[in-house]
């Protein structure tokens, strides 16, 4: 059907400088792409030609060049005046020197840290939990921004395979069980033996998980786009056999983790662990209440409901995240963390008022009043875990500062960190019965599960990822795209959650003052636009995320072609 | 601590917690729901179609944008003539043993709010039209278009239902357009969601928040409301915004002898209780007024609003007239 005629003129010039966007980028990839296959491929000759003059070198030329080598090399004894000590950096101590006739245009960040070697077996299972959820990443977020799009322009497509109410949880479950999950099981698979001080106990039961995992994203994504869901709970989409797969995973991960802290070499355990573990067994007891597959009728569903999706993202996001942070960012600081006890005290409470909360999504509807007052009243107790985590991340930061100038890793914890709390108290304050007037069923919650699982969690999990992946391959991405990815993944967050506050916090206040609903939609276009500008970036710091990704684990083809005399005369005495 | 060291005592301690904790807060509440799950006594089982309809309305995730539940909010009013409660979601059982309860009560009201959409759009034209391309009827909707629920055909044969595209949606069609039996069915269970009146005796939960009636400091009767604000959410889905309605559904306001006319009586009666245009092809009009509980200043600010637009040009009327035909209608009991 041709439709062209109904979008207005903007409309069709906004989504064409939104679809143009990605596409320019890519050929700008392809281009440098090309022209790196180009320089390679000259150099390669050049080496071949090199070689053949090498063979063909006569005595005289030989015996000029050893000439010329001892001119070059003749050099000062260096102790004409300190005498025969000798100054020498035997510790390697002196690091990372700065030539001063370098011209810099991007200030040079610290190179990751050297570390212990970690088993190249279990490196491997930790990559590939890191490169797939890259991948998921990548997807998901190109299907949100296909949604983003949707809403400035309904009619860009009409297959039912890519309708905007199929392709919704598609995305959400995507970037959930996809990216967030798998890139927390890998990290994990990193964390838990090295804070317990022994190998983990199986590499090969993670791969189990890494498969389950992974086929539970595809077979839920392609049944979803084929119209088969659950029955429409938020981030319950998947039918409990597909679901069945990722717990699973779960299981056969959180006994192997089990057994490895229980093998452990130190006495005490890691605070990271307990976050960790806890995270996995909570996330299976709601899985479990939430998909046993014989209740749940009428409102049974709702309350369920309330109680899986906040649990879900509470107790297993946050939670493993927050286990992980305590390990990384002492790490990277070199530091210990600030209170050992606050981060207990914050376990503790986020058990306690976290697990109250799940109603809060249905305040106003039918659900028991009691059961709302409850929610409301959890809501307001996580400010205590919420203040005392942001509390002991910001002082272990405190007197480590000026590190944040020279690092790479460090901006994605302190984003994280700061969004963290305010993302977490945003949805104390939408929990309140006023508040929630105005924004419950606006794209204000949309704002706020972007800023919290996209600021918080992705964030984090992007500084983890920056952290352990050079630590593993002994390689660094650029530094220049690592801070392209973070300013536009920042910038776009900011211009993605904004507009949409605004816009929704008015419509809100139109819905209550009365205002013809249509006209309320009519309203928000302009937001809906921001909203796609901002996915846009988003999605574009995602495609450089990718790529850093790549040049950390890929290992490249070398064409070293010797200069110095000294180079090639060992070049020559190694083809002789 | 000899318990922080023993990883047996701290993570069952934890888990313990949670588990509690989760007992407590859904499990119980959950299970206690489902035991008293009880529907009013004047609910009725979807019809086969309906439940089809319903299928489908769950396969496209139609949830995603529209809520089924009326809050006991002032603002909520506009949905449904009393807050939901629990027993309206009481038919609603495991779809089967794949599939989770459905009951559908949503979190985003990117679109407007179905519970009661079986009484405030009962039409069957005017749902189909809209599925196959919502900005047809409504031009401002950001709703996805489901062409692929109907189907174009040389020819409509007895006990088809067609479709009329208006010309700017037509294009590239060369014969007609059928609604298929997804279509029908989904536009079978959106007639079925209204919301039942309470048995008598059975107290409905008050709508909270309300909104301050302003009235003037002088103590003189009030402004009526905004009639053009009225006839968008009340009158403009079909009707349009620009008063001509749609050929061969809805008829015109704009140059209408009952809009013009003098015949008070008749005007307030179709927009109270509705009215079947005396031709076929038109829909049913229905009893927009009575849903939508409007006053008798509700329903003046309209008819002045509908006499004086799109270059009608016809005496208004006051509250006091409308008020008395109101009265007078009351008496009638419906249907």
């Amino acid at each position: 059907m041709n439709n062209a005629n109904i979008f207005s003129q903007s409309g069709i010039l906004i989504l064409l400088f939104l679809v143009a966007i990605p596409v320019v980028a890519a050929a700008i990839i392809l281009i440098i792409k090309a022209r790196a296959f180009t320089i390679r491929y000259l150099k390669r000759k050049e080496q071949e030609k090199f070689y053949m003059g090498l063979k063909n070198m006569s005595p005289e030329e030989v015996q000029q060049l050893e000439q010329r080598k001892k001119e070059l090399e003749f050099s000062l004894s260096n102790n004409e005046l300190s005498g025969n000590t000798m100054p020498s950096d035997t510790r390697g101590l002196v690091n990372n020197i700065n030539h001063k006739e370098d011209l810099r245009f991007i200030s040079s960040k610290k190179k990751g840290q050297q570390r212990p070697s970690i088993d190249p077996h279990l490196s491997k299972l930790i990559l590939w939990f890191l490169g797939c959820s890259v991948f998921w990443l990548l997807l998901g977020t190109s299907v949100g921004e296909y949604l983003g799009i949707k809403f400035t322009a309904p009619d860009i497509d009409h297959f039912s395979w890519l309708s905007f109410g199929r392709l919704r949880p598609v995305h959400t479950n995507m970037v959930f069980w996809g990216w967030a999950s798998l890139a927390m099981v890998g990290l994990c698979y990193y964390v838990v033996p090295r804070v317990s001080n022994v190998p983990i106990n199986s590499i090969k039961k993670g791969y189990y998980t890494l498969y389950l995992m992974n086929a539970s994203v595809i077979i839920g994504s392609i049944f979803l786009m084929a119209g088969i869901n659950n029955g429409g709970g938020e981030y319950r989409e998947y039918i409990w056999p597909v679901m069945g797969l990722f717990g699973l995973g779960i299981i056969i991960s959180l006994i192997n983790f089990l057994r490895t802290i229980a093998k452990r070499a130190t006495k005490e355990i890691y605070v990271s662990n307990w976050y960790i573990i806890a995270a996995m067994m909570f996330l299976l007891t709601i899985a479990f209440v939430a998909y046993w597959p014989s209740w749940q009728n009428g409102l049974g569903e709702t309350i369920v409901q309330g109680y899986y999706m906040h649990q879900g993202v509470g107790m297993w996001f946050m939670l493993l995240n927050l286990g992980l942070m305590y390990y990384f960012l002492p790490q990277q600081l070199n530091k210990p963390i600030y209170s050992y006890s606050l981060g207990i005290l914050a376990f503790w409470t986020q058990i306690l008022f976290y697990t109250l909360i799940g109603t809060h999504h249905f305040i106003f509807s039918a659900i028991p009043w009691w059961l709302q007052t409850v929610a409301i009243v959890g809501s307001a107790g996580m400010v205590i875990p919420v203040v005392a985590g942001t509390t002991n991340f910001l002082m272990t930061f405190n007197g480590s500062w000026k590190k944040l100038s020279t690092s790479y890793t460090l901006p994605f914890y302190l984003i994280g960190i700061i969004f963290y709390f305010v993302g977490s108290l945003q949805g104390t304050a939408e929990a309140f019965r006023f508040t929630n007037l105005i924004w419950h069923f606006t794209d204000f919650t949309v704002a706020h599960s972007h800023l919290t699982m996209y600021g918080i969690i992705s964030f984090m999990l992007w500084a983890f990822f920056y952290t352990i992946v050079p630590r593993l391959t002994g390689k660094e991405p650029p530094h220049i795209t690592v801070g392209a990815h973070f300013w536009l993944a920042l910038i776009g967050l900011l211009f993605y959650t904004i507009p949409l506050m605004i816009g929704s916090t008015m419509r809100g206040l139109m819905w209550l003052d009365g205002k013809p609903f249509i006209d309320t939609v009519s309203f928000m276009a302009p937001f809906w636009l921001w909203r796609a500008i901002g996915g846009t970036l988003m999605w574009l710091s995602h495609i450089l995320f990718a790529y850093n990704f790549y040049v950390m684990v890929k290992s490249r083809e070398e064409f070293p072609i010797p200069t110095t005399p000294s180079e090639i005369l060992k070049a020559k005495q190694a083809l002789a | 601590m000899e318990f922080f060291d023993n990883h047996k005592k701290l993570f069952g301690t934890a888990f313990g917690l949670f588990a509690g904790l989760t007992i407590v807060v859904a499990v119980l509440p959950a299970i206690n729901n489902q035991r008293r799950n009880v529907p009013l006594m004047n609910a009725v089982p979807l019809s086969k179609e309906a439940a089809a309809g319903k299928d489908l309305f769950i396969a496209n995730g139609c949830v995603a944008c529209h809520t089924q539940q009326v809050r006991d909010v002032d603002m909520d009013k506009v949905w449904g003539s009393r807050p939901s409660i629990a027993a309206d979601y009481a038919l609603n059982t495991r779809l089967d043993f794949w599939r989770n309860t459905a009951t559908l009560m949503g979190t985003e009201r990117t679109g407007p709010d179905l519970s009661d959409v079986g009484n405030r759009q009962p039409s069957q034209a005017w749902n189909l039209l809209h599925l196959y391309q919502p900005r047809a009827i409504v031009e401002k909707s950001i709703m996805p278009a489901y062409p692929w629920l109907f189907k174009e055909v040389d020819s409509v044969q007895k006990g088809e239902v067609e479709v009329i595209v208006p010309d700017k949606y037509a294009k590239g069609i060369h014969g007609k357009i059928i609604a298929t039996t997804d279509a029908l069915n989904l536009v079978a269970y959106l007639q079925s969601l209204k919301q039942l009146p309470l048995p008598s005796g059975m107290p409905s939960p008050n709508f909270l928040y309300k909104k301050e009636t302003k009235t003037n400091a002088a103590g003189t009767t009030s402004k009526l409301p905004d009639g053009a604000s009225l006839y968008t959410t009340n009158c403009q889905s079909c009707h349009q915004p620009n008063g001509e309605g749609m050929k061969g559904a809805f008829p015109a306001l704009k140059g209408s002898p009952i809009v013009n006319g003098d015949d008070l009586e008749l005007y307030v009666n179709i927009i109270m209780n509705g009215y079947q245009v005396p031709r076929p092809e038109y829909a049913t009009m229905p009893a927009v007024g009575t849903n939508a509980n409007l006053s008798p200043e509700d329903v003046t600010a309209i008819i002045n609003h509908e006499k004086t637009s799109w270059g009608n040009n016809a005496k208004t009327v006051t509250v006091d007239q409308v008020k008395k035909i109101m009265d007078n209608i009351k008496i009638t009991p419906k249907n």
